[in-house]
């Protein structure tokens, strides 16, 4: 019985999800953000964050090197565009699977620690592939200005089904449906809807169990016979392969792969994507990179004079005031609103945003059914 | 979705304020549709352009006064103001009442000096703001990760500061175009100098930071120095971002070099020139020679962080506030009298790519990219600081006087860091346009 | 062979401070059992002491010169030191030895930020998971940072050392080479005896003292310690105070070397959490060997000789060295069981 409600909820959750991801450009265009690259970019980078959460949530293991798979995926898809075809299929394929196999074998090696020994050792494999990709490997990565696609780049299967794009640089397409704009993200939300399933299977799966029992105990778990390694490095080559994804797509949108993927800031922004929406919760992580994604490219673009113009209504005093103040956060101090933000929840909502609307819907069910016995303690979202 | 709804009031509340860039903006689906059209094509009364700066990280500050010289050339484009450079500009297709009869507005965005987040960003104004030509930047792997994008897209590129020669070179792109110089007219506009400063038998320690620019100045100052006879002892590639290069230094000190050349820029250079004066090397004698450092590009608002380090140092730069020519005195003095200190050479750099782009567009007749590209390409012009100066139509690269040169004995102020030394007339630093290869391609104008 | 002794002298210098910061990072962790993301911001705050005090030394009296002009236009102004024009030549000195008089505000000044941090945020986040430990002060740390932007702006600010230590010392003939073979910046020899003074004054206090008695019997059993009736709170305020005083100090003295910009603690922070781990986690002696270590090995890698056969080696040694370590060594060189494992 209820395993059966489990089912039926999870059908109605993940059909939400897609709706509401279908509807992105729709919804989010009153926020200012239902335009198509950062509609790709959500998408993008939720999927990036799922991946990671599948690791960090339920195994608790801190990888602060999953940036290193992003850019893998990155380089991979370019390559495939310049090398073989611009139709992303092939390009996403071979990313995961690349971004897989460099987990593999970073996991393996770095799953023989745990705790911060653990987050060291992804750290400092990132870091040297960032070091590496910006100087010495120039010649694959092509260094700081980042790998591009040029017009006499070979393309053997599409010369060989004989697609010329003629003298325009090329963009990758499904079978001639553009891969830019809004074709792109639904490409993308398509993915990002496959992936939550994918997701969500393994949450709900005896696997997803074990995982989480490594989490819980690892010692306890070792001592009744069972070796946790291999489900921690499965964990780890799902979460790499979900990075390489997520790198491939980034290049399928916009076909070009800079060595900055790989920086340790960009590891790092995919753990507070993951904290800030809800470690361990479904939804927490693609809100919580949504979030950082919202900040990054429209808090960064107001300027005085849209500030001036907001607060046009005030007397110009306190208009300019406010808006002196006000700037402190947006436009260039775009930062301070993201860290003074990363600190609010953590300190008052430390399940993330997804404990937020939780609690928000507690409160809301609370008043609905006010005779009927309420669940005063609700889990952790951990 | 409830991060969304924190922000809906002030977004919406920004939305119908904010009406003059709503106005220019397009619908949300830029289809091909309209095949006629170029993208982002203005249908309103105002034209957009996009200001992708660096706000954040090392290249904050520069970024800044990128966009305070923006925001005047708008002004002055728009009629307000004093005109500034537009009163000396040789071009007098620009009387002060905006463009093709359109109020210029601007968007803004933030490059974080990382490819992607330039792309980002400039994507937005491309397709959400609906910016007719994207502008700025502070880096040479931004600036051309930004053209191919405007190509793509089928705006027009007004690179920033960026100094490699790729930009304009290996990398170029028709929908692209730079005013500032590269590593390859520094080379040839410093190695005079040096030869006359320094004599030919010099013996160079090249510090180069390990990236494309790095390599592209380290191959210039080379070549140039080489052929006047110097000899290079060791050219070592150094992190960026290393912070502490003692490292890199203490071999330069028994290697018997007499000269040491950093290309480094921004911070490596702050923290690569106060080390190595910290050692010693502006004092040494090596070979009964004085030991000289040269740094090849300078930048002022960087030499600052130097402070007296910089010295007699000897480099090159785009521009400086001290020139005395009418269109430099215009300039400085409409910036300074609004913000209370001289522009940097970001600055002016920016300042001439939006008052060119508005002008090209002007006498185009149109915002058209291939319009107003034909109208840049070959374009001759003057007055605007830099001498005599053409964009030359084969690689839309800037052709104009290079200025050398030299860290200040007796600063006035801390904006009185540099003097000039030499202006390099421009026949000195052209060279052909194939001697870097690379591919401009057909316009593109886009949906 | 003096290259391969002033690249050790370069190394010793970068050790000095990597093992200053990372020492406060790793006492944090040993007692407290917090990661504190906002460490290099500490770091950086105590170099902006150094800022501070330079900029206050030069406030200027600004008389406006009306008979010249700027460039743009404007009436000249000519500037004066309040403080040469206060106290003469006392004042020239003051001004000159401002990063070494600046120790006097950063030891204040960062004792009272170390015990205000750890009072009004740190403390409640004793009992919660790393995860959001890492959040919480990395978001205090770019909140920090993003204030000292909009104060002193993004370019680095320079900070000259004294004009008696600006030169080269011939270092080597105190060492028995012969004379300038092995020359080295006089700034960066105090730095580095400044750092083993720092380092040994800490160690002394926390062998010596009652209350260095007490913090090490914390970190090694907290509980236990709390059970005593000892009031362990109020130790760890004091010890989050030290640790963010031995950061501040590390930054003043270093801006000679690297003129302090906004974000130089982030540039820091990386390498002093590998410092730290490479070091075992909670272990002081661990550190300050894992600081000087990579410090020198980190300089060694750099020699053209080296590069030659490695390229590329010396941007990623430090990292490499981690994972040699890690490896070989589960807990790092000095680490202890169980500490930061779960």
């Amino acid at each position: 019985m209820v395993a059966i409600i489990k089912k039926q909820s999870d059908l109605v959750l993940l059909l939400c999800f897609a709706a509401a991801v279908l509807a992105g450009p729709v919804i989010l265009q009153p926020f200012g953000a239902g335009y198509p690259d950062l509609l790709q970019k959500f998408a993008i980078f939720g999927i990036f964050a799922i991946g990671f959460n599948i690791l960090f949530g339920l195994t608790g293991y801190l990888s602060f090197g999953h940036a290193a798979f992003l850019g893998i995926g990155s380089y991979t898809a370019v390559w495939t565009f310049k090398l073989l075809s611009m139709n992303p299929l092939p390009a996403v394929l071979l990313a995961t699977l690349l971004g897989g196999l460099f987990a593999a074998l970073i996991g393996f090696i770095s799953l023989r620690r745990t705790g911060i020994y653990f987050s060291i050792l992804t750290l400092a494999f990132a870091q040297m592939s960032y070091n590496l990709a910006y100087s010495v490997l120039t010649p694959i990565t092509n260094g700081e200005t980042g790998l591009q696609l040029r017009q006499a780049d070979p393309r053997v299967l599409d010369v060989a089904f004989g697609r010329d794009y003629g003298a325009v640089l090329p963009s990758s397409d499904l079978f001639g449906i553009d891969m830019t704009g809004y074709p792109g993200f639904y490409f993308c939300a398509a993915v990002l809807i496959l992936c939550f399933y994918i997701s969500m299977r393994i949450f709900r799966s005896p696997f997803g169990m074990m995982l989480r029992a490594v989490k819980s105990n690892q010692n306890r778990m070792n001592y009744t016979g069972l070796n946790t390694r291999p489900y921690a490095l499965a964990a780890f080559v799902i979460s790499g392969m979900y990075a390489g994804l997520a790198g491939g797509l980034l290049a399928v949108t916009d076909p070009l792969a800079g060595a900055e993927r790989m920086q340790w800031t960009a590891s790092g922004e995919v753990v507070l994507m993951t904290i800030l929406g809800g470690t361990g919760t479904l939804l927490g992580p693609v809100i919580g990179a949504g979030a950082i994604k919202y900040f990054e490219n429209i808090f960064s673009a107001f300027n005085e004079n849209i500030l001036l113009n907001t607060f046009s209504f005030l007397p110009e005093t306190l208009q300019h005031a406010v808006v002196s103040v006000a700037s402190l956060f947006v436009g260039e101090g775009w930062h301070l609103t993201l860290g003074a933000l990363f600190m609010v929840i953590v300190i008052f909502l430390p399940g993330g945003l997804m404990e937020g609307v939780r609690r928000f819907g507690v409160l809301f069910k609370r008043k609905a059914d006010s005779d009927g016995p309420t669940e005063t303690q609700p889990a952790s979202a951990e | 979705m409830a991060n969304f709804t924190k922000v809906s009031r002030r977004s919406l509340l920004r939305g119908a304020a904010a009406a003059t860039t709503a106005l220019a903006a397009p619908t949300i689906f830029t289809s091909k549709a309209w095949a006629a059209g170029y993208t982002n094509e203005p249908k309103g009364s105002t034209v957009t352009l996009g200001f992708n700066v660096p706000q954040t990280g090392a290249y904050a500050d520069e970024g800044a006064d990128e966009l305070r010289a923006y925001q005047l050339a708008v002004e002055h484009i728009n009629g307000e103001g004093d005109g500034g450079m537009l009163n000396t500009f040789s071009s007098k297709a620009l009387t002060g009442a905006g463009v093709n009869g359109k109020k210029v507005v601007f968007v803004t965005g933030d490059t974080q000096t990382k490819s992607d987040a330039a792309r980002a960003s400039a994507k937005r104004m491309i397709e959400k703001d609906g910016a007719v030509m994207i502008t700025g930047g502070s880096s040479s792997g931004v600036a051309i990760a930004v053209q191919g994008l405007c190509q793509d897209a089928g705006v027009i590129f007004m690179a920033g500061l960026t100094h490699s020669n790729d930009t304009t070179g290996k990398d170029k792109r028709a929908n692209g175009f730079r005013h500032f110089f590269n590593t390859e007219m520094t080379g040839a506009a410093l190695a005079p100098v040096l030869k006359n400063n320094f004599g030919t038998e010099r013996n160079a320690y090249h510090l180069t930071a390990d990236y494309t620019w790095g390599w592209s100045q380290e191959g210039s100052i080379k070549k140039y120095t080489e052929q006047l006879g110097w000899n290079t002892a060791a050219a070592v590639r150094t992190p960026l971002g290393a912070g502490d290069f003692s490292q890199y230094i203490t071999p330069v000190l028994n290697s018997g070099a007499d000269t040491l050349v950093l290309n480094h820029y921004g911070r490596d250079m702050v923290n690569s020139l106060t080390q190595a004066v910290q050692f010693g090397l502006r004092d040494k004698q090596v070979n009964g020679k004085d030991f000289a450092i040269v740094v090849p590009l300078y930048s002022r608002l960087m030499a600052q962080g130097a402070g007296e380090n910089v010295k007699g140092i000897f480099g090159s730069t785009n521009w400086h506030w001290s020139l005395q020519d009418e269109g430099s005195k215009a300039f400085v003095k409409s910036f300074g009298q609004k913000y209370g200190f001289p522009p940097s050479q970001a600055a002016h750099t920016t300042y001439c790519q939006a008052l060119l782009y508005a002008d090209a567009a002007q006498r185009a007749g149109t915002f058209r990219p291939s319009g107003v590209g034909k109208s840049l390409e070959g374009f001759k012009f003057d007055g605007l600081g830099n001498g005599p100066t053409e964009y030359r139509a084969e690689d839309h690269q800037c052709f104009k006087d290079v200025l050398v040169v030299k860290g200040k004995e007796n600063p006035s102020s801390k904006f009185d860091v540099l003097e000039v030394v030499e202006v390099t007339p421009r026949a000195q630093v052209e060279y052909p346009a194939s001697l870097l290869g690379g591919e401009l391609g057909p316009y593109n104008d886009g949906a | 062979m003096d290259a391969i002794l002033l690249q050790i002298l370069n190394g010793l210098d970068k050790g000095g401070a990597y093992a200053l910061i990372a020492l406060g990072l790793t006492i944090i962790f040993g007692t407290l059992g917090v990661v504190n993301f906002a460490h290099g911001a500490l770091f950086m705050m105590g170099a902006f002491c150094a800022v501070s005090i330079k900029a206050l030394f030069t406030l200027e009296k600004v008389v406006l010169d009306p008979t010249k002009l700027t460039a743009w236009g404007t009436p000249m102004e000519i500037r004066t030191p309040y403080i040469e024009s206060w106290f003469g030549d006392v004042g020239v000195w003051m001004i000159d030895y401002s990063v070494p008089l600046s120790i006097l505000l950063a030891i204040p000044v960062m004792l009272f930020i170390g015990v205000a941090m750890e009072r009004g945020l740190i403390r409640y986040f004793y009992k919660r998971p790393h995860a959001e430990q890492i959040l919480v002060t990395f978001g205090l740390a770019i909140v920090i940072q993003e204030l000292v932007k909009s104060q002193f702006g993004a370019n680095p600010i320079p900070q000259p050392a004294p004009d008696t230590a600006k030169g080269m010392l011939d270092f080597g003939v105190m060492i028995g080479f012969d004379a300038g073979n092995v020359v080295y910046p006089a700034w960066r020899l105090i730095y580095f005896l400044f750092s083993t003074l720092v380092i040994a004054g800490v160690f002394a206090f926390l062998q010596f003292t009652t209350f260095g008695m007490v913090v090490r019997a914390g970190m090694a059993d907290r509980e236990t310690v709390g059970l005593l009736g000892i009031d362990i709170d109020r130790k760890f305020t004091i010890v989050f105070g030290l640790a963010a005083v031995v950061a501040g100090l590390a930054g003043v003295m270093y801006t000679p070397i690297l003129s302090p910009d906004y974000h130089m603690g982030m540039d820091f922070l990386v390498l002093s959490f590998v410092v730290v781990v490479v070091g075992g986690m909670g272990s002081l002696g661990g550190a300050v060997v894992a600081g000087f270590l990579l410090g020198i090995l980190q300089s060694l890698a750099s020699m053209e000789e080296v590069k030659q056969i490695l390229p590329g080696i010396d941007q990623i040694i430090i990292y490499l060295i981690a994972v040699v370590v890690l490896l070989a060594r589960p807990r790092g060189l000095m680490g202890r069981k169980g500490m930061m494992e779960g």
